[in-house]
């Protein structure tokens, strides 16, 4: 592909709102994970929350989209003068001329559980609850086309875990048809009963906090954020770059990783192909590395399998927590402060490294001038993204 | 404006009245009634037994469709990327793990959980034809439809490679129906290719355009069509399948997009270079 400007981003987890917490947490090596409980749930297990999401109003007139889905959604605008940009951006192509292309896993699903315990006698639900504003996946892209006044082609990815990252996809070939000059791209998801119960089942998720690529790992720790880029046919001055993008699917099975990671091995692939790279130009490898047994040794196999053991990478999920849909957006935007700020970035709560893995793992921040990175992004069903971003040139 | 050229090469369908592309031509051409009688879905006979066993309504429609049009193209599957469009996913699935964890003990299934992701259609169908080409799936409530063709069509202009598009919805059970009522199951997928062959149907130039441009959304002139047309978000597809049955030439339908832009489609039936 021609590369592609991303003319500005932004990013919120629970390390904080906006790039400079994040930046900074990163850097010392923080975990925003805790051990608290999400509202009323009682399961024992370490999760990423926002702080502040019970304080956010949405803008007046999108009252019924409110669900904390989109109140993170706006929260996550609203840092590092993303609006501004993005306003910036329709004025400059049009309003019909930038798309709203964004990822989420469960959308306002909460707010639908959260409904179901409030039925009444005769099984409805309350009069508050809006299920097109909230629960449909497509309330994401819906409520933030809205609040930004953008109205080119709208719609959200879902595709599990790899979402936010394969929304990039669909920007960049939508650019590249003549369709649109710009488009939002990114994720935001929610904690939520359905993932944390849902994880719970599949024995996927840690009771400890997790613990990517080590011996002891047993599971991931869920985590919520909002993660946002304005990708535009040309610009003066362009954060970092999209090189490449990937996209493949496994068709193995519906919750586990193909073992020697094949499908993950195709996407890598594809992405360097896209960018016109050598696997050896490739300067730090963001992990998907969930943590769970089965995922870090099938993705440790597929990164040897393209890069060999040398090229330096780590998960940042150990400090952000898996947030689901938005992980790919997450990690390209950490991608994207690693290339600016020259740093890979530390994977935390490593104890003792598995011996049955072989990438080049780094348990702890250092500085180093970074050209491109790679960033991948895997999820159920099969569904694998990888991003290769450079730094602004 | 910029115009996305795409050949024709295979049609599913599946939903009330309307059993399968062949089995719908006299209504779509309006040589019969459409009379609204409930989709049947056949058990996804592609799949292995224990993804069959767990497959629920929308996993069962989407396939159906998807099956129908590879055959109807007679194309490989196997490296065939797909774009899965969807309002809702499984409403069944949603309902009953929401009762679950409203409940005391809030126990779920992982199977319920698994299921309950908006690509579990195009997970299963992967895993049925054994496809590690890329797939996606996307959301547009009452529009997915024409955001799966514009994805599929600039797919299609990326890759220069075929893609075959699946635009299903599912109903949800009470009391979900309520606030958002979707009468039946309804499925259409297209097959997408580059270039066109023997076996092409029709040409369709498609492109975006400002609601003041492109007109009014086509409509159905059949009263049954038109309401499952207005019912259905993948049902958007009726004024295409009802041009493309008539096999008339040069003629155009504009489906939903966004409240101020529309997807205008240009069919030519028939084409002959690409």
């Amino acid at each position: 592909m021609t590369p592609l400007a991303i003319s500005h981003y932004t990013l919120t987890t629970a390390l904080g709102a906006g790039r400079e917490p994040t930046l900074a947490g990163l850097q010392a090596g923080r975990s925003g994970l805790s051990p608290k409980r999400f509202l009323d749930v009682e399961l024992s297990t370490w999760i990423g929350e926002v702080a502040g999401l019970d304080q956010v109003s949405l803008p007046i007139g999108l009252e019924a989209f409110d669900c904390r889905n989109n109140r993170l959604a706006w929260l996550g605008l609203r840092q590092d003068g993303f609006v501004d940009a993005a306003r910036r951006a329709t004025a400059r192509w049009g309003t019909q001329r930038v798309a709203v292309i964004l990822g989420t896993s469960t959308s306002g699903l909460l707010q639908t559980e959260l409904a179901y315990r409030r039925r009444a006698p005769d099984g409805s639900l309350p009069a508050d609850f809006h299920y097109a504003q909230t629960q449909n996946s497509s309330s994401l892209a819906a409520f933030v086309a809205h609040a930004l006044g953008v109205q080119g082609p709208s719609c959200v990815v879902s595709t599990a875990c790899s979402s936010s990252a394969k929304v990039f996809g669909n920007a960049a070939r939508m650019i590249a048809a003549g369709l649109i000059d710009a488009a939002l791209v990114g994720g935001v998801d929610s904690l939520c009963l359905t993932t944390l119960y849902g994880f719970n089942s599949l024995e996927l998720l840690a009771a400890d906090i997790c613990r990517p690529w080590d011996a002891q790992r047993h599971g991931l720790s869920l985590g919520e954020a909002a993660a946002f880029a304005l990708l535009e046919r040309d610009v003066d001055e362009a954060q970092g770059w999209l090189l490449g993008v990937g996209e493949s699917n496994d068709g193995y099975h519906m919750s586990s990783p193909h073992p020697e990671g094949a499908g993950a091995v195709e996407a890598m692939r594809a992405a360097l192909a896209d960018a016109q790279l050598a696997p050896g130009s490739i300067d730090y490898i963001n992990l998907h590395g969930t943590a769970t047994p089965n995922n870090d040794a099938a993705e440790d196999r597929a990164v040897g399998t393209v890069f060999g053991n040398a090229t330096p990478c780590s998960s940042t999920k150990g400090a952000t927590g898996h947030t689901l849909g938005a992980a790919g957006g997450v990690e390209a935007a950490i991608g994207l402060l690693a290339l600016q700020h020259a740093f890979v970035p530390g994977g935390l709560n490593l104890r003792t490294r598995d011996a049955s893995l072989h990438a080049n793992y780094q348990r702890e921040s250092f500085d180093a001038r970074l050209r491109t990175t790679l960033s991948n992004s895997f999820g159920f069903g099969g569904s694998n993204a990888s991003l290769v971003l450079g730094c602004a040139r | 404006m910029t115009a996305l050229k795409v050949h024709l090469q295979g049609v599913g369908l599946l939903g009330p009245g309307l059993g399968s592309w062949p089995a719908a031509q006299p209504m779509l051409r309006g040589i019969e009634a459409h009379v609204f009688s409930p989709t049947l879905l056949p058990s996804p006979a592609r799949l292995p037994s224990a993804e069959r066993r767990r497959a629920g309504a929308a996993i069962k429609l989407a396939m159906a469709v998807a099956d129908e049009a590879v055959a109807h193209a007679a194309i490989d599957p196997h490296t065939l990327a797909t774009v899965f469009t969807s309002s809702s996913g499984e409403g069944l699935n949603c309902h009953l793990l929401c009762e679950a964890l409203a409940g005391a003990d809030r126990l779920i299934s992982p199977t319920r959980f698994t299921n309950s992701v908006h690509n579990a259609a195009a997970g299963y169908w992967h895993i049925a034809v054994a496809s590690r080409a890329p797939s996606t799936s996307l959301c547009a409530y009452g529009a997915s439809f024409g955001a799966g063709l514009l994805e599929a069509a600039t797919q299609v202009q990326a890759t220069d490679a075929p893609v075959l598009l699946v635009a299903s919805d599912t109903p949800y059970p009470e009391p979900l129906s309520a606030c958002r009522p979707l009468p039946d199951n309804f499925g259409v997928a297209l097959m997408l290719a580059p270039s066109s062959s023997a076996r092409s149907l029709a040409t369709l130039d498609l492109e975006l355009a400002d609601v003041a441009r492109a007109g009014a959304t086509s409509t159905c002139s059949d009263l049954s069509l038109e309401a499952l047309r207005t019912a259905v978000p993948a049902a958007a597809a009726l004024p295409l399948l009802q041009a493309l049955a008539r096999g008339d030439t040069d003629r155009h339908v504009v489906c939903d997009l966004m409240p101020a832009l529309k997807l205008h489609i240009a069919i030519r039936a028939k084409a002959g270079t690409s």
